[in-house]
Order: C-alpha cells, then sequence, then structure tokens
C-alpha cells in the first residue's frame, strides 16, 4: 500500500542577501525540514524536487539535511518551470506541496503556488508555520500571522503550502551525505517562457519604509507603540458587498498607495 | 631447591604469556586504519627519541624525572639480566653484582614513587596505580634476595632447615609471581606498565616524527575527502598508530592540570579521553578507570568497541566540542599524545556526516560557505576599515615587500583598532606593504577546527590561488590563527609553491616577529612606556602552535616595559577560551576560561595585559570591568611612536577616529 501522504518539496536556488551567492533558500530549506519532519510522524513519504540544472552545488546543501535522493527535472535556465512540474507532480500523485512562499532569485514573485494551484485545482495554504498532524486526509495546520500570532486551520489533502519564515528553521547541512546522496534527473520538455523572455530585466530597489509618528513621552510607551497591534484605522472589513464593489475598494487602495497609476 | 627450576621456569612463563599479550595487543592497534611508518628508522631512533624528547618533558618535574630514571633505568638493566642470569643461568659473578647494582637503583627509585602515591594529587589516576609502586618494590627485593646467591654473597645451598626452607621456597614463589606478573604480564595485558610497552613502538611509530628532535609539528592532517565518510565514527576509523599512542598513556593527568576546559567545569578531561579511546578500541567500559571524571558526567557508563561510533555511549559529543584546541594538553605530554587530533578527527565526523556542529556551529559555517566570513557580512565590505588607511591593495600593486594578511579582524570594530595600530607602524617604518583588500577570504580556521575540513580545504586553495597571483617577500598577519593555517597548513595545499620576488620561498610571520625585526633594525623609534605594571598573555596559536615566544617580550622590552609574568606562562600559558571554535559551539561549565585566565592577569598586579592575538583580546575584554586594561602589542608600541614631525596624522583621521569612539561608547 502507498504511503496515505506523498508529499513533496520544491527547492529552488536562494541567494544570499549580502553576498548575493547560490545558498539554500531559506523558506525552502524550511519546507524540507518540515517534510522530513512530517515523514518521521506520520505515514508519509517525501521527495524533493528542483527544477533546473543538476550540477548546480546548491542541490548538495538540501541533500546533507539528511536526504537519500533528489529529483531534478533537468531544463535550462530562463524556462517556464510550471509545466513540468504539474506533469511531474500528477504522475507521482503528489497529495502535499510544500514550498517556499517566493523564490530568493528571478522573478521572485511567489506566483508559482498560485499558478500550481490553479492547474491542479487544490487549495493554498499560504504561509504555514506547521503541521500538527495529518489525520484521515485531513491536516491541522498553523498559519503564521504578524507579531507570532497563529491560525489554526484543518484543510483536506491535496493542497499546497508555502512555508513561512516563522516556521523551524532547516536543519544542518552536512557535507558527506551531501555529496553521496543520489540525484534523479528527469529530462522535461522544452518549456520556453515566451513572455519572460521579452521582459528587461533591472534590480530591485527596496520601497522606502512609511514612518512611524509615536508621541511617547516614557519608555513603556514607545515600547507598547512598538509592539502594539496597529490599530487598524484605516481598514475596512467588507463582507456583505458585491464582488465589484470588493474589487474596487482593492483597486482605489492600490491607487491611493500609489502601486497602480 | 625447588627454586632452582621453579625461577626459570617463572621467568619463562610470564615472557611467553607476556609475548602472547603483545601480539594481542598488536592486534587490536591493527585495526585502525592503514598509515606510511618508516618501521626501521623509527625503531632506530627510538632510543634516542626516549632519552632526549620524553625525557626533556618528564624533566619539566625535577622529582618525577629522576624517579623514573631511577626505576625505569633500573627495572630495564634489571630485567635483561635476570633473564641472562635466571633464565637462561649464565654463571657469571659480574653480571649478578650488576643486576643487584640495577635493583638497588630500581628500589631507591620506587621509593620515591611509593612516597609520591602517599598523597597523590588528583590529577592522578588511582586503582591500579597505587599497587605499582608496590609491585616494583618487591620486583627490586625479590631479585635482589634471590640473586645473592649467584654473586656469592650467600653460600648457594645456605640452610633454613626442610620447613624453613619451603616456607622461604613458597613466600618468594609468591613474590616472584607477583611481581613479574605486573611487570611482565601487566606490560601487555593492560596493567599500569603498558605504558612501556606501548609507549616505547608510540615512540618508534608516533605519526609526526618531526616533533622529534625539538622539531614542532602542530598542523591538523587534512582530511579525505569524498569517500563513504568522513573523520573518525569508530575507533577503528583512527590511524592504527594513532590507537597505539592512545595506549601509551601513563595516566599522569598532567594534560588534566593544564587543561582550560576541564578547569573551567566543561566536561573534558583529556586524560580521560584518551582512557575511553582505549575503552573504545579494546572494548568494554570504563568502570576500572580510577581518575578524575568529566565534570559533571560520572564514570562507570561509557561503553565502546572497535566498531562502534563513539558518541553513540563512549564519550558525549559535548566533550568533544568543549575542546578550545589549546595545545596545553599535547605540550604537557610526557609521551607526546596528541589529543588535539584525535578531537578534530571526530568532530570532523560530527560535522561533516551528522551535521551536528552544537549552537551557532552551522550558522558560522553555513556564512562561511555563503560569505567566506564567520558573521555573513558583506565580502564587498571587507575593506571598508581601510578607507581612511592609503594602503596598497594587491590587485593594483602586483607586487609588495610585505603582503599584510588582515583577516577577519576586518569586520570587528575593536580589531580594526589594531589594525590601524599596525598599520601606523609599517607606515611608520617606510615598509613596502599592499594588502589583497576584498580579494582576501577566510582563513579556514575556524571551520576546520569545528569539523568542516571541506570548507577550510576550498578556502585554503581558493586563498593560494588568489595569493599566487601576486609576488611578495612575506606575509605578515595580525591574527595567529590565520598565521598558524598560512604557515602550517596551507603546506599540503601548495602554499610551498609561493615565491617571494627573487624567488625563494615565502616567510609567515606574525606581526610581533616582524615588528621585533623592524625595531632591531632601527627602522621603528619608540618612547617609553609609562604606565604601570605588565604583563603578558601568549596566544596558544602563536606560542604553543608556532614557538614565537621571544618577541612579544623583546618587544614590551623595547618600550621599557619589564613583564610581570603570570605562572602560567610561555609553553604553559593558559588559553583566553576563544580557540577551536569554542565561543560558538559554548559547551557550558561552572566558569568561563576568560574569567580565570583575566584572575591569572590580576593575580601579577598589572594593570594592563599585552597580547599579540584579537580573539584573545576579545575574550579578555569581554570580562567584566573592573579588570586590567586589554592592549595589542601593535597598539602599545603605536601610541608610543615617535613621529617624525611630517609624519603627523592629519587632523581628520584623528577627528574621524574620535567620533568613532563616541559612536562605540
Ligand atoms: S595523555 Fe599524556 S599527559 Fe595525559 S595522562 Fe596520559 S600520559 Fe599523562
Ligand atoms: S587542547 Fe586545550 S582545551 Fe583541548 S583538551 Fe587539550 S588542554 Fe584541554
Amino acid at each position: 500500500m502507498p504511503p496515505s501522504v506523498n508529499m513533496v518539496a520544491l527547492v529552488s536556488v536562494g541567494r544570499h542577501p549580502q553576498s548575493g551567492r547560490s545558498r539554500r533558500a531559506e523558506q525552502d530549506g524550511r519546507a524540507v525540514e518540515m517534510g522530513m519532519n512530517l515523514s518521521c510522524d506520520i505515514d508519509g513519504q517525501l521527495s524533493v524536487v528542483h527544477v533546473g540544472d543538476s550540477k548546480e552545488p546548491v542541490l548538495r546543501q538540501y541533500a546533507g539535511m539528511g536526504l537519500d535522493a533528489l529529483t531534478v527535472l533537468e531544463q535550462d535556465s530562463g524556462l517556464d518551470v510550471l509545466p513540468g512540474v504539474v506533469t511531474y507532480l500528477k504522475e507521482t500523485k503528489a497529495n502535499l506541496v510544500l514550498t517556499g512562499v517566493r523564490a530568493e532569485r528571478g522573478e521572485s514573485s511567489g506566483m508559482l503556488p498560485y499558478l500550481l494551484a490553479e492547474q491542479l485545482g487544490w487549495p493554498l495554504v499560504p504561509r504555514v508555520a506547521e503541521i500538527l498532524s495529518i489525520k484521515e486526509g485531513e491536516a491541522q495546520v498553523l498559519l503564521a500571522l504578524p507579531r507570532g500570532q497563529r491560525r489554526s486551520i484543518t484543510v483536506a489533502l491535496p493542497f499546497i503550502a508555502t512555508v513561512d519564515n516563522a516556521a523551524k528553521g532547516a536543519r544542518q547541512t552536512a557535507y558527506g551525505p551531501g555529496l553521496r546522496a543520489q540525484l534523479n534527473v528527469v529530462e522535461s520538455e522544452d518549456n520556453t517562457d515566451d513572455i519572460a523572455t521579452s521582459w528587461d530585466i533591472s534590480p530591485a530597489k527596496p520601497r522606502p519604509k512609511r514612518m512611524k509618528v509615536v508621541k511617547a513621552k516614557s519608555a513603556a510607551d514607545r515600547f507598547k507603540a512598538a509592539t502594539a497591534k496597529p490599530a487598524g484605522g484605516g481598514g475596512r472589513v467588507m463582507k456583505n458587498e458585491t464582488a465589484e464593489e470588493k474589487a474596487q475598494a482593492i483597486f482605489d487602495l492600490l491607487k491611493q498607495e500609489k502601486i497602480v497609476r | 631447591m625447588i627454586l632452582d627450576w621453579l625461577l626459570p621456569a617463572l621467568i619463562g612463563v610470564l615472557l611467553v604469556l607476556a609475548g602472547i599479550g603483545a601480539v594481542r595487543r598488536m592486534n587490536l592497534w591493527r585495526a585502525g586504519q592503514a598509515e606510511k611508518v618508516d618501521f626501521i628508522a623509527g625503531l632506530m631512533a627510538m632510543p634516542k627519541r626516549y632519552l632526549h624528547d620524553l625525557h626533556h618533558v618528564v624533566e619539566r618535574d625535577k622529582y618525577m624525572s629522576r624517579t623514573h630514571v631511577a626505576t625505569g633505568g633500573g627495572f630495564v638493566l634489571a630485567m635483561a639480566l635476570v633473564v641472562l642470569v635466571h633464565l637462561f643461568g649464565v654463571d657469571s659473578k659480574i653480571l649478578a653484582w650488576a643486576l643487584l647494582a640495577s635493583l638497588v637503583m630500581m628500589f631507591c627509585g620506587a621509593l620515591f614513587v611509593a612516597k609520591r602515591r602517599l598523597n597523590p594529587p588528583s590529577r592522578l589516576s588511582k586503582g591500579p596505580w597505587m599497587r605499582l609502586p608496590k609491585s616494583l618494590l618487591t620486583f627490586s627485593i625479590t631479585f635482589f634476595v634471590l640473586t645473592l646467591p649467584v654473586a656469592g654473597v650467600l653460600p648457594d645451598g645456605f640452610s633454613l632447615g626442610v620447613i624453613g626452607g619451603w616456607v622461604f621456597t613458597l613466600v618468594l614463589s609468591v613474590l616472584i609471581l607477583l611481581s613479574l606478573g605486573e611487570m611482565l604480564f601487566g606490560m601487555t595485558w593492560g596493567g599500569p606498565m603498558k605504558h612501556a610497552f606501548a609507549g616505547a613502538l608510540h615512540l618508534a611509530f608516533h605519526r609526526r616524527p618531526e616533533r622529534f628532535g625539538g622539531g614542532r609539528s602542530t598542523g591538523l592532517k587534512a582530511a579525505d575527502l569524498g569517500g563513504a565518510s568522513h573523520g573518525v565514527a569508530k575507533p577503528s576509523d583512527f590511524k592504527w598508530n594513532q590507537l597505539l599512542g592512545f595506549d601509551a598513556c601513563v595516566q599522569c593527568g598532567r594534560c588534566e592540570a593544564v587543561c582550560p576546559a576541564f578547569a573551567a567545569g566543561q566536561p573534558l578531561n583529556p586524560k580521560k579521553l584518551i582512557q575511553d579511546m582505549v575503552v573504545g578500541f579494546a572494548g568494554g567500559t570504563d568502570e576500572k578507570y580510577a581518575g578524575s571524571a568529566y565534570p559533571g558526567v560520572e564514570v562507570g557508563h561509557a561503553k565502546g568497541g572497535a566498531d562502534n561510533i563513539i558518541t553513540d555511549g563512549l564519550i558525549s559529543s559535548d566533550t568533544l566540542w568543549s575542546c578550545t584546541t589549546c595545545r596545553a594538553c599535547v605540550e604537557e605530554c610526557p609521551m607526546m599524545i596528541e589529543h588535539v587530533d584525535a578531537i578534530v578527527d571526530m568532530r570532523r565526523f560530527l560535522t561533516l556526516e551528522k551535521g551536528e556542529t552544537p549552537n551557532k556551529g552551522a550558522q558560522v559555517l553555513e556564512n562561511i560557505i555563503a560569505t567566506d566570513n564567520p558573521n555573513g557580512y558583506s565580502p564587498a565590505s571587507r575593506t571598508h576599515w581601510a578607507a581612511d588607511q592609503n594602503l596598497n591593495v594587491m590587485k593594483d600593486v602586483k607586487q609588495a615587500d610585505v603582503l599584510f594578511w588582515v583577516s577577519d579582524g576586518a569586520f570587528d570594530m575593536r580589531s580594526q583598532r589594531i589594525l590601524r595600530a599596525f598599520v601606523k607602524l609599517l607606515k611608520a617604518a617606510n615598509v613596502d606593504v599592499a594588502i589583497l583588500g576584498d580579494e582576501e577570504l577566510d582563513s579556514g580556521d575556524v571551520a576546520r577546527r569545528l569539523g568542516d575540513d571541506a570548507t577550510f580545504q576550498s578556502l585554503a586553495k581558493r586563498n593560494l590561488a588568489t595569493l599566487s597571483k601576486y609576488r611578495f617577500n612575506k606575509i605578515v598577519t595580525t591574527d595567529p590563527h590565520a598565521f598558524h593555517c598560512l604557515r602550517n597548513e596551507y603546506g599540503d595545499f601548495g602554499a610551498d609553491a609561493l615565491l617571494s620576488i627573487s624567488g625563494e620561498s615565502v616567510e609567515v610571520l606574525h606581526h610581533t616577529t616582524y615588528l621585533n625585526q623592524l625595531v632591531k633594525e632601527g627602522r621603528l623609534q619608540l618612547d617609553t612606556f609609562k604606565g604601570g605594571k605588565v604583563t603578558y598573555h601568549d596566544p596558544c596559536y602563536l606560542g604553543r602552535y608556532n614557538g614565537e615566544y621571544e618577541a612579544p617580550r623583546e618587544l614590551l622590552a623595547s618600550l621599557g616595559i619589564e613583564v610581570a609574568e603570570m605562572e602560567r606562562s610561555g609553553y604553559r600559558s593558559r588559553c583566553c577560551g576563544g580557540g577551536g571554535g569554542a565561543p560558538i559551539t559554548d559547551i557550558p561549565g561552572e566558569r568561563r576560561i576568560a574569567d580565570m585566565r583575566m584572575e591569572d592577569v590580576v593575580s601579577t598586579g598589572a594593570e594592563l595585559v599585552a597580547v599579540g592575538c584579537q580573539q584573545c583580546t576579545a575574550m579578555l575584554e569581554g570580562v567584566v570591568e573592573p579588570r586590567p586594561v586589554v592592549r595589542d602589542i601593535a597598539e602599545l608600541l603605536s601610541e608610543k611612536l615617535k613621529e617624525p614631525e611630517k609624519l603627523k596624522e592629519p587632523e581628520e583621521t584623528i577627528e574621524a577616529e574620535k567620533i568613532m569612539e563616541e559612536e562605540r561608547a
């Protein structure tokens, strides 16, 4: 009987913020960590999958976490990774996908999990801090909210989870096992990303932070101001409005924030 | 008389048993990995190594060295003569008298052994070791009595009457059995006398023969990368002559007495570690161990076998991570055992195979891999400290007399003060100097001590590739750790191929050595230091690792400072606690090593402690105030530099420094 939970962790090549050098990506490492821990606790198996160059040394850093093998869907850089992953997930009958919220290089749009979810028709569970248990096809999941808060939800398999920085950090990678781990290379078809090839790519600039003016007299006040939940004066909860009204509200906000001009 | 045949029979049987034991023991060592050893040369050199090198170390304890000469020398001589006289029955008065004389010598020695055992210091092992002086005395007395007739002092058939004769024979036989049992049987079957047998062979087949004859060999051996496993997981993963070395331990506890981690109450005792290694390759438990335990760890629960994973039940990994690699134990060990090699070998397994470097270890290694410095700073900011220093960079000048190896101190504000002081001195002496700038990488010291030899080797190779692009006569560094790597450990990766401008080999120098040369050449004019009392702390990686004890002291003397020496100084200097990645793995103890070192400083009454290492500076300055001031020798010198008027620093730099000082405060 195949294990009831067939997990796939999708990993990418990260980028060190200081040196710009390739590394095991923060969140993807956490996704593998989560998968490894889950496969110990529940009846499940984990496979770790990367799309790209099988000679990439960073893959050994993931393998060094103690993986026997790693699957690489071999393809040139600049190609669309999505079709290959979808085919792979369908073929292997995966029912739980773990991955980072966004990649550390490339577009880094964080869109991949959403596009995957759309194509597979699975729910997307964003910013997972911990998967507490998976029983009878239902997972008990803790979502990470700002300021250390958690929301507990129950999701039915299959689903895609993006792993938040609040999840348990990736374990140390060991040189020996990383070196010896087997790489299963799967050739995938040519999926030229026509749109991306026409793009002009320039380095991102950090957006300036909005100043928060705190008129506090004592240290205690300042502490409160720094830690308190924003009172959310500007926000609005819209439940009963029509979809158009909701969309309009979002559009107005984006305009007001000068994100859309 | 019965003794006439019983004595040779007993000696013969015990010699055979000892022989069998020796073969068995050798087979235990052979469980280790192959290692190239020059057997013949080793055996030939053994007596000299014993008489000269080993004795040189034993000599530090005058009482013990004399005792050992008398006892050991007496015994070896006596045993040889016993075989001739009593086993082969060579009937010679001269031999008999010689035997008597050596037995007297041994007896006198044994008396002193016994005396020291009356109230033994805690570093000595008890148990069977308490029995040894008695066995030694018994041996000398028994054979003395037995030899008297042969020497013609007592008539051959002197009569005690029939019953008296029987009793006498019986008593003598028992005594013979007891003493020969200890001395011959015990030697190869694991008794205290094992140290003589294993010790002699260990001297002959030592893994670092360069250490004999006053040499120094402190660089770690490179790990083989890419195999089915890395580092030492099981006792049988050690080289065979390392196992032999462990067996040579006499449990004198000198290593224990100097170990800073042991004194700080961390779970490490180098003597116990070596004994546990013996338990490991011989199999069994540590129940019979009769010395001090690892602080906070009860004796008797450790189990081992030649093919069992060491950290699964023999020793805890915390023991391995407590070591600062200060080499005090190795320096002090009369048997010249290599504790640090063994500890790092086992760490390699934990880091390279298990990925279990404790505490900040994993993060530091990850940073080194991704940014070539342990704190994960941007590699492009490595030369920021020198923005106002107007230093030549090798990339531009391609060659210089001196290459200043800056080290990771470049990223640390406190260390930067040492770097600037050194640059100021170099400029004052008009030295043609250049730095590598952003091309320099971490030396790999920390990675290597943390067991990550893969990262060390990668750094070493990349650094050497950079170095080989340029021409220079000397590499000078203010960091003893980088100094050690460059000088003693890069050789395995091709450092010897570096050539100076004139085509000779490149010298690697510590800044104190180089500054001392400059002072002697009259290129630096210094004022007299007028502070209070000053003491000097020898950094482990400068002193014990590289033998530089004099230059720092001469430099201090050139400032008119008379060093108030600490009790633990020179080759006996106590570690500051900063080596071997110990501040990173941070194994808890009862005290901090740096605090203990500062107490050493305080006990001299010094108001200032001079050091020659940024890591020592950081560790000692980390001790809570009030405490003596900590200064690198370069800082002391630069403060007392007599500057020709035109070389005065421009006002802005002083201003800038003041502002930075204030910002830091
Ligand atoms: S290892 Fe060396 S110093 Fe330590 S107890 Fe053994 S012989 Fe003595
Ligand atoms: S190197 Fe230093 S810390 Fe390590 S065991 Fe030896 S004496 Fe102790």
